[in-house]
């Protein structure tokens, strides 16, 4: 019984939602909308490391994990980018600023950027993928001394679904630094790449044996670009994926996100590809 | 451009890399240099397949009509290869493929290279296990493709 009484006030913390203020909304997309939230009190945000998550709930309708995508500098307000596919991720887009919902966390592992240190950084985003790498990214351009090249990579369905375009194209004209994206399907007046994420890495100028890589999509695309980049020379001890599972308690407690040996919660989402390798072809897994 | 830089050119191109020097050596004397301008259109849907191009510089689109509206279905960049087809007897071209640069190429009669794969089986084979590479390449890449990863449907909530 005491075991289970303390365990329970254990999770009592990490269970209970925070309440925040949304600050603002934008548009980034025609479905994909970035939330900025701080505490009510002005109170400076609980620090993040670049790939942990929050949930987010929204009173009376449910709660979901969602990747932080701000800077992890900005200490005020927390940002999150949100695709709206559900009843929930409507409710947070179509939230206005002033009005309040829950936030957990953050949570789970981070992106390896200690490890990356005195080595180039070749980021593949696929997707809404490119949300938990931004602030990544951010942290790279932040130290930028502490890396080599940076190379990021975007694959995306059509040009109206890139995100942050400005800011992506800025990042291309920086020094040392490559950011080329590519669409699955393009219009005739589109005039960037055409193509799967992957068609990228033959552009791509960097040393394998010196790069660290940092996968975030569509589990499929991670899979997919994984083997290529290993097929490439880059050791796998060196490539890292977002994993994403059902996730519900955010902590480890209630085994929703299960992964093999692994819940995706709490030990994810960042994985080392040689960890999850075995279960990336499991059917249904 | 000189036979000697023609020379060096197909030697470091992407899709000849390793190619035995004599059979660079026979290339180099079928290939001719040409250029596109923005937005010309090097072959078009149905057209007989003739030439084959290995892209020095610039981008071309393939394109493709679809009901109602024209789709870029994937874009070739320098060190890529373009009309693979046109080493086969009796086909046309499947797709438009149009200049979205500037684009400087070498060119070859499909037709002749593929004589020569006749003549020489040694040469065809280094020739041919490149094209089936590209073409494995390509084929992987559509299915990809075709999936669909990015769509709402299969988005990551997070």
């Amino acid at each position: 019984m005491s075991t289970l009484a303390s365990t329970a006030a254990e999770c009592r913390p990490v269970m209970q939602p925070v309440p925040a203020v949304i600050r603002s909304v934008t548009k980034e997309t025609h479905d994909t909308f970035t939330l900025t939230v701080a505490p009510p009190q002005g109170d400076p945000v609980t620090a993040f490391e670049p790939g942990q998550f929050s949930m987010l709930y929204v009173f009376g309708v449910g709660e979901l994990p969602i990747s932080i995508s701000g800077d992890p500098a900005v200490r005020d307000t927390l940002t999150y980018t949100i695709r709206s596919v559900g009843q929930v991720t409507y409710q947070l887009v179509t939230r206005r600023p002033g009005e309040c919902i829950g936030v957990r966390g953050p949570f789970g592992t981070s992106w390896p950027l200690k490890e990356a240190r005195g080595k180039s950084v070749l980021i593949v985003a696929g997707g809404i993928g490119l949300a938990p790498l931004r602030p990544a990214i951010y942290s790279i351009l932040r130290h930028r001394g502490d890396y080599n090249r940076l190379v990021i990579l975007y694959g995306s369905r059509s040009p109206r679904d890139l995100l942050y375009r400005k800011e992506f194209e800025a990042w291309g004209l920086l020094p040392d630094t490559q950011a080329l994206a590519t669409v699955d399907y393009g219009g005739v007046s589109w005039r960037g790449h055409v193509g799967v994420v992957t068609t990228l890495f033959r552009l791509v100028r960097m040393q394998p044996q010196d790069t660290v890589a940092m996968i975030c999509g569509p589990e499929i695309m991670m899979r997919y670009a994984a083997r290529e980049l290993e097929a490439r020379g880059l050791p796998p001890s060196q490539i890292y994926l977002s994993m994403e599972r059902n996730m519900k308690c955010g902590a480890g407690f209630c085994g929703h996100c299960q992964l093999g040996p692994y819940f995706v919660c709490k030990h994810g989402p960042v994985f080392a590809y040689r960890e999850v390798k075995p279960y990336l072809d499991l059917y249904e897994l | 451009m000189a036979p000697t830089e023609i020379r060096q050119v197909l030697a470091s191109h992407p899709f000849l890399e390793g190619l035995p020097e004599k059979y660079i050596e026979m290339l180099s004397k079928l290939a001719f240099e040409v250029s596109f301008d923005q937005d010309e259109v090097i072959f078009r849907e149905g057209d007989p397949s003739s030439l084959f191009y290995l892209i020095l510089s610039g981008k071309v689109a393939l394109e493709m009509a679809a009901p109602g509206r024209q789709i870029i279905i994937q874009t070739l960049d320098a060190g890529d290869e373009l009309g693979w087809s046109s080493l086969l007897e009796n086909t046309s071209k499947q797709f438009r493929a149009r200049c979205l640069e500037p684009v400087r190429a070498l060119a070859f009669d499909g037709a002749r290279v593929a004589a020569l794969c006749e003549e020489d089986h040694e040469f065809g084979y280094h020739i041919m296990r490149r094209a089936l590479e590209l073409v494995a390449e390509r084929l992987r890449a559509t299915r990809f493709q075709v999936l669909d990863v990015y769509s709402p449907k299969g988005a990551r909530g997070r």
